[in-house]
């Protein structure tokens, strides 16, 4: 059965800790500003939001792709971005409604989360349990699937 | 390594920003942060100059562990002569401009001179610009905060600045990052201001990347993290109910200082403990405390978030105070609430997100207002002083306009931002001001817990907690439990606590990790980021140095034996209730014993074989 | 059934693997007139600074891809079309039989009537033999004059800037890209251009080429300016391929014009991509947006309709572009432009190219321009295309336009006990 991320912004202390895990994992440095997954504050709510890629069915940024550079991965379901096919067109990154693949200007590609290959590392680092690797039937994504449908219809 | 090598030099003055290596010799004995920052200042400047002058520098310093996954990697500290003290002036805060400092590139910036016209600067990695602050002057620190984001577009830039409290000269004001997280005490912000320097905005995008042996990092820091997670204090505690977990317990004890330090235990303590901010309120069903948050990478989250009551008199038609903000912690409700008198939840936070707001101390301002009542009550000052403000003890309405005053250095205000011992000395009674060297006090009352006596009174930046933090001995037990009420083995005490702590504050690593951490597990980490075999020896003999490197800036800098002492109240009034009842603080059991074991003469100077010894 | 689709684009090629998808029986053909294999114009400026070898604009990477998919490509021009009796007649002379025909066959640089246009070494940078001669030419120092910074001129600008030629750019209009950008964002690009370097004309007209002698060309500004070039790129506007259907009956008006099925007026004959003139999301009317993201969409939903899924109705595409001119990257979504009535947010910070403009119709968003905004812009797609009414957010985001992400959020993904407060 495929897995996906469980995000649950109740339990979010905005650490950073995932970003950290994700740009180490994907850089082999810590930098949030390179992380695929990012922490929103929402400081006047008092509240915080995890937030990356929910590998959607629709692949908005795989089927925007000009050079076939994002691929679905068989062993995870993620849309994976193949870093040297893409050429930093960008159209990816205004295609995806979620907004969540990014141009890195430093290496002139796209970057977005590709669940670390099935080991998700924002998940391993989380101290919270807001971010969980579930199986993609559980409950709670259910609901976070609900909404990403509904988001765009797919005409 | 874990350090980038490279340190900013902004001349204010000249309006340069230059890069320059670091000094690893210096580096190797000092490690970062507090210790090596300590060391560039007292190397650089006459401990003598007016702390206001140009003369002064301004040091923002990161650990090597600033911006790793260490839990509470995100620490910085600035580092400066004291304006409040006349001593070495250190101020650690959390948030996340540390390490937004750091993965720029840089390990410390520092600032020297003083900008003919207010400035900001702008560091995004190498890039470093001082500029056109004239715009931002006058503004507070959240205002400031959210021009600057907005002149970027950049939700992300991270800022650390001074609200208008420190450009009125307040003297406790301190450096804001983040809105409401602060390098608060010994009026650190107040020397920013008084070089033009109105913010430093920072955006860092390369990383921390140059550990020493990665492998090894992440089985430490994982380690290191399984024990704060596993640790009733920094597991449950810190998370659920923040610092202000605290109030209760102390106040148990009998060491809540209470109406400038009067008392002992604060019958209102209920009211405005961390208990008490998980009350639902009646206006609208919602306790003061949103949620907790965290620092930067910080598994701990202690950070309180609050609302106040919509209905509460400090907010109404004030839309700017009705979102979540800073919330209180132990030492500012019990600063702002149980030494003032006041037990009222809601003007206390609002107290403090003033506090926050315009960049002061809620410590040292509760502290003044609590000797200002005292002063009103015995009739040292009048009405006609405080601009109509009635001052009495327990009157919310006194402390919050108080703050308001203070934020904008207006009326009354202006004497209450001179700080206690200045205020006291000004009307006719120093006795009355609770401080040490000119700083006020924190929330523990050293008749309670003798050991903090003999913290306070040798403490190098003044009244502080945390400087040498034995209460956590002494009330909770960590890591061994010793009678708070004798004096016995307490300058071995005191000495190993401020010795460890110096450690911590050179790291990057945030102090409240040691409800739960010894050196054992903050060694490993710091050895496996940094070069040159760090182990808990060698992290406490260089906590030893750097003690002894402030001392000597304070020495050099006038300061005597004669200013390692406590207040008159503490030493003879004796405690009138709870488990202390009947005890004042016996600092002369201590003092010279510690003198002692220091490696310090009968004067409280550090020997030249000590000096030679730690290599200082 | 036989399925043709002329025109191996992006727009054909999504179509033809999409109807292999949903009907594994049919027979699918691509006509393409290029002799290589299906490719992406989008792709060429990074071929031409070398960035990519030729391989690398291959819309798909597999050598037997299309092969194994059984799409048979077929290269040959399209020089008629017979509704009646269902035939193509082809330029190599047979004739191609279809049931349902797909005309992605996209759309051609236009020259502008200017003297001198028909010189040789004038090149428009739309197929890969374009792609190679500029590239040939284009060298370090050489003066380059590229006539019109429209969407396409910026993208080959920026590749020719960096193979390191003197660059000259001529635009008629009074800003840089100026159907994609307001005028704020526009002279904000042509500013940081000019800063790296490129020489900028705008509201200018080339009015005349002739041979040079130290240059190939000389070029007559409207200005009165001469300029010496030794390569011209023509990048002032396309054109729908639509020149074979002359007599075929279809209704072409900016281009074939397309229901929301993506039917023509013959209801075998689908049109997909830069030649069709299908919905545009924002306006409700119909009209050409020349864009990948728009291409790629209408040749699926006219694949799922001539497959026979008729309940695939096209909602219409939202209009967006991303632009990296030299660093600097733009985009633009929507109605950009705003909407007689509607709220607006801005912020501009000229010194650092920083803008932001969002655009409301009530409290939804309809349109946004950034500059230098390369986080998440997605989500104004995201926004614009749900309708989401963004409630108490609009207002904050009237107040502080970057806290966008936060809107989003709030608006679209709060979940648990989140929801109820950010909402």
């Amino acid at each position: 059965m495929l897995k996906a991320l469980q995000l649950e912004p109740e339990k979010c202390t905005g650490c950073l800790q995932c970003e950290m895990a994700c740009s180490y994992e994907n850089e082999g440095v810590f930098n949030p500003s390179k992380s695929r997954i990012k922490v929103f504050n929402f400081h006047d709510e008092g509240r915080f939001a995890p937030y990356t890629c929910s590998q959607c069915s629709e692949a908005w940024c795989l089927h925007a792709c000009p050079v076939e550079a994002i691929v679905i991965n068989p062993m995870t379901g993620a849309k994976d971005v193949l870093e040297d096919v893409c050429v930093g067109c960008k159209v990816c990154t205004i295609a995806c409604p979620f907004g969540t693949v990014n141009y890195n200007a430093d290496s002139g590609k796209v970057i977005k989360c590709d669940l670390c290959g099935g080991d998700p590392a924002c998940a391993t680092a989380c101290p919270t349990g807001a971010i969980t690797y579930v199986d993609a039937e559980h409950t709670g994504l259910a609901r976070m699937k609900a909404h990403a449908s509904q988001t765009i219809p797919k005409n | 390594m874990a350090w980038t090598g490279q340190i900013l030099r902004v001349n204010l003055t000249a309006g340069t920003c230059v890069a320059e290596p670091l000094n690893r010799e210096w580096a190797a004995l000092y490690l970062g942060q507090r210790g090596l920052a300590t060391k560039y200042l007292a190397a650089e400047i006459d401990p003598k100059i007016d702390a206001l002058s140009p003369a002064n520098k301004l040091i923002m310093a990161t650990g090597p562990l600033t911006g790793t996954m260490a839990s509470t990697g995100g620490r910085y500290s600035v580092i400066t002569k004291s304006p409040l003290t006349g001593a070495i002036a250190c101020s650690n805060s959390g948030g996340f401009i540390g390490n937004e400092i750091k993965m720029a590139g840089w390990d410390m910036i520092i600032f020297e001179g003083k900008s003919p016209k207010p400035v900001y600067l702008y560091l995004e990695n190498e890039k470093a610009e001082l500029h056109d602050a004239s715009h931002l002057w006058g503004k507070s620190a959240w205002d400031t905060d959210h021009h600057l984001h907005n002149e970027y577009q950049d939700p992300l830039l991270r800022i650390a600045c001074v609200g208008r409290s420190a450009e009125q000269g307040c003297l406790y004001a301190g450096v804001i990052n983040d809105l409401h997280r602060a390098a608060g005490r010994s009026g650190v912000g107040t020397v920013m201001a008084s070089k033009n320097l109105k913010a430093v905005a920072v955006r860092g995008t390369k990383g921390v990347g140059n550990v020493r042996d990665m492998k090894a990092f992440m089985q430490a820091t994982n380690a290191a993290k399984a024990v704060l997670s596993g640790n009733p204090v920094t597991g449950e505690g810190l998370p659920k109910l923040g610092t202000q977990v605290l109030m209760n317990v102390i106040n148990e004890v009998g060491a809540m200082p209470t109406r400038n330090m009067r008392e002992v235990q604060f019958e209102g303590s209920n009211r405005i403990s961390a208990e008490a901010m998980l009350v639902p309120r009646e206006s609208d069903g919602k306790p003061n405390l949103v949620t907790n948050a965290a620092c930067f990478g910080c598994t701990i989250a202690c950070g309180r978030i609050s609302t106040i009551d919509p209905k509460h008199y400090t907010i109404v038609n004030r839309p700017q105070y009705m979102g979540a903000n800073g919330g209180l912690e132990y030492e500012a409700a019990w600063a702002l609430g149980s030494d003032t008198g006041v037990d009222d939840l809601d003007a206390l936070t609002f107290a403090n997100f003033i506090c926050n707001e315009d960049g002061f101390d809620p410590i040292s301002f509760g502290s003044t207002v609590a000797a200002a009542m005292e002063l009103y009550e015995i009739g040292a000052i009048t009405l006609a002083t405080t601009g109509g403000i009635e001052m009495k003890f327990g009157s919310a309405e006194a402390l919050t306009k108080a703050a308001e005053l203070v934020a904008k250095g207006e009326g009354f205000g202006r004497d209450l931002g001179l700080g206690s011992k200045r205020l006291c000395e000004k009307y006719g009674h120093p006795d009355l001001s609770m401080t040490v060297k000119g700083q006020e006090f924190p929330a523990y009352d050293p008749r309670g817990i003798q050991g903090m006596g003999l913290a306070y009174a040798t403490s190098n930046r003044g009244a502080c907690h945390l400087r040498g933090y034995t209460v956590s001995s002494e009330i909770l037990g960590v890591p061994v439990k010793t009678d708070p009420l004798t004096t016995d083995g307490k300058p071995e005490l005191v000495k190993a606590f401020q010795d460890a702590t110096a450690a911590v504050d050179s790291s990057g690593l945030c102090v409240f990790t040691t409800f739960a951490w010894t050196l054992e597990d903050i060694a490993p980490q710091v050895d496996a980021a940094c070069v040159g075999g760090w182990t808990p020896e060698k992290m406490l003999e260089m906590g030893e140095r750097i003690w002894n490197l402030e001392r000597k800036f304070n020495i050099d800098a006038g300061l005597t034996a004669a200013d390692d002492t406590l207040p008159k109240r503490l030493l003879k009034d004796a405690a009138k209730t709870g488990p202390a009842k009947g005890k004042v603080n016996e600092l002369h059991k201590m003092l010279p014993h510690y003198y002692e074991i220091r490696g310090w003469t009968a004067d409280g100077v550090p020997t030249p074989d000590t000096l030679n010894r730690l290599s200082v | 059934m036989k399925h043709v689709v002329i025109g191996a684009g992006p727009s054909g090629v999504v179509a033809a693997e999409t109807l292999r998808k949903l009907d594994a029986s049919a027979s699918v053909t691509i006509v393409g007139d290029e002799p290589e294999a299906p490719y992406s114009r989008m792709a060429l400026p990074y071929f031409l600074v070398k960035q990519i070898p030729e391989e690398g604009t291959h819309l798909r990477k597999g050598a037997n891809h299309f092969a194994q998919q059984r799409i048979d490509i077929v290269q040959d021009r399209v020089t008629a079309v017979d509704r009646a009796a269902k035939s193509l007649t082809l330029a190599s002379g047979g004739k191609m039989a279809y049931d349902k025909l797909l005309i992605a066959t996209g759309s051609r640089p236009v020259a502008p009537p200017i003297p001198g246009m028909d010189l040789p070494g004038i090149f428009s940078c739309w197929t890969l033999a374009d792609g190679r001669a500029i590239a040939q030419r284009a060298k370090p120092g050489a003066k380059v004059l590229l006539m019109g910074a429209g969407f396409i001129g910026c993208i080959i600008l920026e590749a020719l800037a960096q193979s390191g030629a003197d660059l000259t750019v001529v635009e008629m209009e009074d800003r840089m890209v100026p159907r994609m950008m307001n005028d704020t964002a526009g002279n904000m690009i042509k500013a940081w251009c000019q800063s790296h370097g490129v020489h900028v004309h705008t509201s200018t007209r080339v009015t005349g080429i002739a041979k040079g002698s130290a240059h190939p060309f000389k070029v007559d500004l409207s200005t009165g300016q001469q300029l010496d070039a030794d390569l011209i790129v023509s990048a002032t506007g396309v054109r729908p391929n639509v020149e074979f259907l002359d007599g075929a009956g279809l209704e072409v008006q900016q281009g074939i014009f397309i229901n929301r099925h993506m039917q023509t007026n013959d209801p075998d004959i689908y049109a997909a991509g830069d030649v069709a003139q299908g919905r545009d999301f924002s306006t409700g009317e119909s009209s050409v947006q020349a864009i990948q993201p728009t291409a790629t969409e209408h040749g699926q939903l006219a694949a799922r309709n001539m497959a026979g899924h008729t309940g695939a109705v096209h909602r219409g595409s939202v209009n967006m572009n991303v632009l990296d001119t030299l660093g600097l990257i733009s985009s633009s979504f929507g109605l950009w432009m705003g909407k007689p009535g509607g709220d607006s947010a801005e912020l501009v910070n000229r010194e650092r190219y920083r803008y932001l403009n969002l655009q409301f119709d009530g409290d939804t968003l309809v349109g946004a321009t950034s500059l230098g905004m390369t986080q998440h812009v997605g989500v104004i797609r995201g926004l614009i295309q749900t309708r989401t009414r963004l409630g108490k957010w609009k207002d904050k985001l009237l107040e502080d336009p970057t806290r966008l992400m936060e809107a989003y959020l709030a608006s679209t993904q709060a979940v648990g006990f989140n929801a109820a407060l950010l909402k």
